[in-house]
């Protein structure tokens, strides 16, 4: 029977796929002694090898679609399944007291985890839960029952879960074509790895989600949010049909991505790509972008045991650089606070993170880690057109304190020796409500600002983005912001310094008309977007959009 | 059996990146060799074995070694466990 479903459209796009349940399965055994040694103890050979061919292919997968040190945890995960502490000790249970295998594992990886998850040191506390993945996956295989993985589906699949966690969509293969989940907003991680990797998700569906089965027919709009399950044949082919259509329209417009956006009156907007590590440079290098808009530098940090070295954070800038010659590549530096958090770093508890010691403001409490970043920076800057930019700035001295933070590492770099270019430009994302009513001021001490609407819309609005209970007075189409935006925009042409946007409203080909009419001159977006705006700039006149900017300001 | 009490030197004790190097040195011993701390013993050459132990700068613990080569073995392991430093 056919049923309708609505959540949040969270990642653009239509897809027909077959349902499949993703359920994190948590396998429980009772204690149980055997007689038979020798087949349990074949039983659980047989269990391991299949567990390493698993885990081997997982880290292959991640490697091949995230990169190396996305796949290293992994590389943990077989070193566990060869440790004489932890399968060596499982295996002697067996032997020794003939518990069987099953039981042994379970009681092993409990005892294990139980240990590693009380101590002190963050980062061992951690270890926790990957003794937990791998004794439960051991467990499965011990079980005969192997467990379900994210990147061995059947092509055209869409996974159904609860939620889902980075480290799952870490693991999506190009088998995955759509997701629905039960919790999360537009903002959630989810939603943003699903733009990444250009497929349509809707979240936030609630309940409805226990209604589809395993191997149902789905069909998913990541732009409306709605779900309709086992579509009746009519629905389906008009469907169908309209996949096709936009496979063309995307296929035409990333032909003429290669040429420059101007609107109709010969107004050029620069469209930039969003990354979030060296490997998402090819995505932006084959959708043409004009540059990067915003690397996210929180990936070296965040899949790190411990802080980046230099010598690890100038590899990873100078690759992005140099893909990019003589264009901009705007580089953030550091955002963890809020809920980013770094297991070696020590946060202190907050009461409320997203207002307390985040982005610039820990960096500029903790020099350390600051000024080497800002070394790699500097140093990575003579391979490339590098344009630095500081997250959560509110204020002129917060400018200055970063600026003089820069100069002193120019100045260490300069006694060694040590060449950077002087063409570096600083400029800072605007996404506290301050800076935007303040730009006037900041302007004058920077090369370029770039608004970052998901902070400023969730700071403007009082709408904590990752709260589905008031996500729907999450909007950053709200007049509120949308003036904030203009204001900004203003101020930086009084200044005579370019105005951008890197948030996701940037990368809303619908939204794209009324950006340009509030005065943005760059739009930097998730790389599958590119081609779509620019053939949506191409159709814009300036005047009609300025007058489409003020109505949308003024809307109630 | 050869038995040896050590302070561990290294200011941040045994976590992840020691550890891993402590059980390569261990693994290249035939000798079995355990650690020991406030009554708990772990196998030398289980990374989660030394690491479940969370040994701590300054510590003393106990290494324990038998087998052919066990007088070499202490021999390393003390000198890794009284130089180590990062």
């Amino acid at each position: 029977m056919e049923q309708n479903g609505k959540g949040i459209g969270a990642a653009t796009g239509l897809a027909i796929g077959t349902a499949v349940i993703w359920k994190k399965e948590e396998v429980s055994v009772q204690e149980r002694s055997i007689t038979d040694l020798s087949s349990e103890l074949q039983r659980f050979k047989q269990a391991i090898q299949a567990t390493k061919e698993q885990v081997q292919i997982l880290r292959k997968q991640t490697a091949d679609r995230m990169g190396e040190s996305e796949a290293a945890i992994f590389d943990a995960h077989l070193a566990f399944l060869d440790d004489p502490g932890f399968i060596g000790e499982m295996e002697q249970r067996i032997n020794t007291q003939k518990q069987a295998a099953d039981w042994a594992c379970q009681s092993v990886t409990g005892e294990f985890s139980s240990l590693f998850s009380n101590m002190e040191d963050e980062y061992m506390r951690a270890r926790a839960d990957d003794i937990r993945d791998v004794g439960n996956r051991l467990l499965q295989n011990i079980m005969g029952k192997p467990p379900l993985d994210l990147g061995l589906l059947k092509p055209e699949s869409i996974i159904i879960a609860d939620e889902l966690t980075p480290s799952e969509t870490a693991q999506f293969s190009e088998a995955i074509i759509g997701m629905i989940t039960a919790r999360g907003s537009k903002t959630a991680h989810a939603a943003i790895m699903a733009r990444t990797l250009g497929i349509p998700a809707v979240l936030g569906l609630g309940s409805f989600i226990q209604q589809i089965n395993d191997g149902d027919t789905i069909i998913l709009d990541g732009s409306s949010g709605e779900v309709i399950v086992n579509p009746k044949e009519l629905l389906l082919s008009q469907i169908q049909e309209k996949i096709s259509k936009q496979n063309q329209l995307q296929a035409s417009a990333l032909q003429e991505a290669a040429e420059d956006a101007y609107t109709s009156d010969r107004k050029r907007i620069q469209v930039l790509a969003n990354i979030g590590s060296p490997q998402d440079v090819q995505d932006a290098l084959a959708n043409h972008a004009e540059g990067i808009g915003l690397f996210r530098t929180e990936f070296l940090y965040l899949e790190n045991a411990n802080w980046p070295t230099e010598e690890e954070q100038f590899s990873s800038y100078k690759q992005v650089l140099e893909a990019f010659p003589s264009k901009p590549v705007i580089i953030r530096t550091l955002d963890i606070g809020g809920d980013k958090h770094l297991p070696y770093a020590e946060l202190p508890k907050e009461e409320n993170p997203f207002l307390g010691l985040r982005a610039v403001r820990y960096c500029l409490a903790n020099p350390d880690v600051f000024k080497t970043q800002l070394r790699a920076l500097l140093r990575a800057s003579v391979h490339g057109s590098l344009w630095i930019m500081f997250p959560m700035i509110g204020s002129v001295s917060e400018i200055l304190q970063v600026k003089q933070a820069l100069e002193e590492c120019k100045q260490e770099l300069a006694t060694k020796k040590i060449p950077y270019s002087d063409q570096i430009k600083v400029g800072i994302m605007v996404e506290i409500p301050a800076a935007a009513i303040h730009a006037d001021e900041l302007a004058k001490e920077v090369d370029f600002m770039s608004i970052g609407t998901n902070d400023l819309t969730q700071y403007t609005l009082a709408a904590d983005r990752g709260n589905e209970q008031v996500a729907h007075l999450y909007d950053p189409t709200h007049p509120a912001v949308l003036k904030l935006v203009k204001m900004t925009c203003a101020a930086c042409h009084r200044a005579g310094i370019p105005a951008g946007m890197c948030g996701e409203l940037a990368g809303d080909a619908s939204m794209t008309e009324i950006l340009v009419g509030l005065g943005l001159n760059e739009l930097s977006m998730s790389a599958k977007a590119i081609p779509q705006v620019k053939q949506q700039i191409r159709k814009i006149a300036s005047a009609e959009a300025s007058s489409l900017a003020l109505e949308a300001l003024h809307k109630r | 059996m050869t038995e040896k009490t050590v302070v561990i030197q290294n200011s941040t004790g045994l976590h992840a990146r020691p550890a891993a190097l402590l059980i390569q040195k261990a693994g290249s011993f035939k000798s079995s060799i355990k650690i020991v701390k406030d009554g708990r013993e772990a196998d030398a050459k289980s990374l989660l074995g030394v690491m479940s132990l969370a040994i701590k700068g300054n510590e003393s613990i106990t290494i324990r070694a038998e087998g052919e080569d066990e007088a070499a073995a202490i021999e390393a392991m003390t000198q890794f466990l009284e130089s180590h430093q990062e």
